[in-house]
């Protein structure tokens, strides 16, 4: 220490000091930022990076997590039938759900549009209510509704003559039957998007389409479509991901029975990881999917950036 | 190397036993006068409204013995949450000392749990021999792991209503299984099993057993199996299920009784059967008493009608689906020979007759000198109605699905359901090879390592 301050230049005293160009730096911009938005970094690092890391690492360990084994899991998972019908069934699950809730979403919301200012609050708030509800009390309703015993659903039936129908018994009606809960709980997060989105189009833009006699379909056509263009893809890729990773409703409704026809990634991922005690293979199940969301992820929000970059 | 102080405990716990709590008291579990820290229990949470409160004062009383101080955490089934709690302790290395693991859980985790050879032998000496299903999933790699604990340990035998049988089918199943006597059930075979489901269906009452894939329909299924002498995998390990007569017999007869079981049935949970009975629409279910306790709660003119009695028997044996419940202590823990202490004491008779009235017969103890107490004779309505349910004259043999395949295959035939799909894919009307083809080929994935 000592022979370095005999070596400092006549010049040292110019340089700054310490505490000096610490005021500087609390004075930057990005420093200011970069500590405020510290707390959210290090959140996002511990709850969602580090789980994340951690379950890629015991996606490559062997069943007693003992040994490293590479891409061994997913290898072994791909030679699986169950593993080809799950895939297929959280496609099936998860586009066909996206789909009806867009459906419905968009028509509700254009019911919902048009309805008076002060009565579009009520039904605003009705209609969210089953997306407020907590999934798994909900889903608890559901499944009472479809039960075996005292299914509702069936009691009706039964009233006009009608045999009763084994909602969570048969494959096909199990998959209709969580689709449809699905798109219950959904709709109305797509319904609200839309609603926003609507009331940001110009109304100008309608009436000079009226001027030029558009028709209803034109005026959805030309104008609403391509104006919602954005909030639908966000709104689908959002609902896509959600919907992929879903758990709690078909675990409620069928556990992924009869048969595992209605297993998706995340009920098949616990049933395999957590009931049968092999971790690895359950985290490599969860992880399948991501690769391929990452990417449809990418392009929806590429094009996204595009258009907007257009405007 | 453990013989001298295992013959030193054994006459410890017998004085214990036999003297009044001043002699448990000087009994040398702890070694210390007052604990380190908390010892740390977590239970299974009973289902039976109650049952919890007699752990509580079985732990209190030994805590204030021993001058340990304890905290008690009911952790449920419902949701997996006593599993994913085991995982994440397994997992982290800390939690509990005790916890209660059911089923496969022991085995799956032996080798972070501490041997409790000393615990266990000292009760079976005292109470003698455990069943060869708590054997099979408590004794494994030369040692136990776990002490078998009477609470949530259960049978899941067949629970019957008595007008119902006695209409559609001409059964008394009260003659056939009086209570406090031995069965008189020779006639009560599959074939009978089978003519009598044919009959309850006939008449708008069909039986009711799961065919889905969580414990009840699985246990069930599985006796069926074993009726019929259908393994699986044998014990070393091979995969017989394509070449083996039993489980194409198995095959054969639950393909004929599927149809005549509730609608439904393959998408039932462990709650579907209770509903069922509890319903009215049902008559018979396997299950533990639980739906009939419900039924006393909800429906006492259909609890009046419930009789829990015997499995019928097939050509290989009579066998009744037994799940039970063991306490383990974590390698982990800080206080192993605390934790020893207090699972001696809740092996203890005494014990277990609490916790078996707590729960109004629905926990069975383990050990062989424990299926007799009173409370399976006297609770009803109808007097006696669950006294044949802990098999008190040892006339069926008690078993688990998968077994005796080594654990960590048996583990996943039995909670991947692959018995019950079995017999559903046999319902669709899929071939027999295909079924067993499927059945081989789902087993050989569960052979990794």
């Amino acid at each position: 220490m000592t022979d370095q301050l005999t070596l400092e230049p006549a010049s040292a005293p110019l340089r700054p000091k310490p505490r000096a160009s610490l005021r500087v730096m609390s004075r930057r911009k990005s420093t200011i930022a970069v500590l405020m938005t510290l707390p959210l970094i290090l959140l996002v690092l511990s709850l969602v990076l580090y789980p994340a890391a951690y379950g890629v690492w015991l996606a490559m360990l062997n069943k007693s997590m003992e040994r490293f084994v590479g891409f061994g899991n997913f290898e072994f998972l791909f030679r699986r039938e169950t593993f080809w019908m799950v895939v297929w069934q959280s496609c099936l699950f998860a586009v066909s759900a996206v789909i009806f809730k867009a459906i419905i979403g968009f028509v509700v919301a254009h019911f919902v549009h048009n309805i008076h200012n002060r009565k579009q609050r009520i039904w605003r708030g009705i209609l969210l209510v089953p997306w407020v509800i907590p999934p798994a009390m909900s889903t608890l309703a559901w499944l009472w509704l479809f039960d075996p015993s005292y299914s509702a659903f069936n009691w009706i039936i039964a009233q006009w003559g009608g045999d009763p129908i084994p909602w969570t018994g048969d494959a096909n009606w199990a998959r209709f039957s969580v689709i449809l809960v699905n798109v219950w709980i959904g709709s109305p997060f797509f319904m609200i998007m839309y609603l926003a989105a609507l009331k940001s189009v110009p109304d100008q833009l309608y009436e000079a389409a009226l001027i030029d006699g558009a028709t209803w379909w034109q005026r959805i056509w030309y104008i609403t479509l391509p104006m919602m263009r954005n909030i639908i893809a966000i709104t689908a890729l959002f609902s896509l991901i959600v919907t992929f990773a879903n758990f709690d409703i078909v675990r409620i409704l069928t556990a992924g029975g009869p048969l595992d026809r209605t297993h998706v990634f995340g009920t098949w991922a616990f049933s395999r990881g957590i009931e049968s005690g092999d971790i690895p293979l359950g985290a490599a199940i969860s992880l399948v999917m991501t690769p391929v969301l990452a990417l449809i992820a990418v392009f929806i929000l590429r094009d996204i950036l595009k258009r907007g970059s257009e405007v | 190397m453990n013989d001298s102080s295992r013959i030193t405990r054994r006459r410890l716990l017998a004085t214990a036993a036999a003297a009044a709590p001043a002699a448990y008291l000087s009994a040398p579990f702890v070694r210390r006068a007052h604990a380190a820290g908390t010892l740390s229990i977590g239970f299974w949470d009973h289902w039976v409204p109650g049952a919890n409160d007699a752990a509580v004062a079985l732990v209190n009383e030994w805590s204030e013995a021993e001058g340990v101080p304890v905290s008690i955490d009911f952790i449920t089934s419902q949701g997996n949450k006593l599993l994913l709690t085991q995982a994440a302790e397994a997992q982290a290395k800390a939690g509990h000392d005790v916890l209660s693991f059911g089923t496969w859980y022991l085995p799956q985790y032996r080798d972070q749990l501490e041997p409790m050879d000393d615990v266990v032998d000292g009760l079976r000496a005292k109470y003698g021999e455990v069943n060869d299903t708590v054997r099979y999933l408590g004794y494994v790699d030369g040692f136990w792991s776990g002490m078998p604990f009477t609470a949530g340990s259960q049978m899941k035998g067949p629970c019957s209503r008595i007008d119902l049988l006695k209409r559609h089918a001409g059964i008394d199943i009260q003659a056939m299984y009086p209570a406090g006597a031995a069965p008189q059930d020779d006639d009560w075979t599959m074939e009978t099993f089978l003519e009598a489901a044919k009959a309850c269906h006939a008449g708008g009452n069909p039986f009711g057993i799961g065919l889905g894939s969580t414990s009840d329909s699985v246990d069930s299924i599985g006796a069926f199996f074993n009726a019929f002498g259908g393994q699986l995998v044998t014990e070393s390990g091979d995969i017989v299920v394509a070449e083996s007569d039993g489980v194409k017999a198995a095959l054969d007869y639950l393909r004929q009784l599927g149809p005549l079981l509730a609608p439904d049935a393959p998408a039932w949970d462990d709650a579907s059967n209770n509903k069922w009975l509890v319903s009215g629409n049902g008559s018979m279910i396997w299950n533990p008493p639980s739906a009939w306790a419900v039924a006393v709660r909800d429906a006492p003119e259909l609890a009046r009608n419930l009789w829990t009695h015997g499995a019928p028997a097939g050509p290989a044996g009579r066998y009744s689906p037994f799940l039970p419940y063991f306490l383990g202590v974590w390698r982990f823990s800080p206080m192993k020979d605390e934790a020893k202490s207090l699972l001696t004491f809740l092996g203890q008779e005494s014990s277990a007759k609490a916790l078996v009235e707590a729960s109004s017969g629905y926990d069975i103890p383990a050990f062989e000198k424990l299926t007799k107490f009173d409370t399976w004779a006297k609770v009803g309505p109808p007097p006696g109605t669950l006294y044949h349910y802990p098999d008190p004259h040892g006339t069926m043999t008690l078993s688990i699905s998968g077994a005796p395949a080594p654990h960590n295959i048996a583990q996943q035939i039995f909670t991947q359901g692959v018995m019950t799909k079995m017999v559903v894919r046999q319902m669709e009307g899929e071939s027999l090879d295909r079924t067993l083809g499927w059945a081989a080929n789902e087993i050989e994935g569960f052979l990794r390592m």
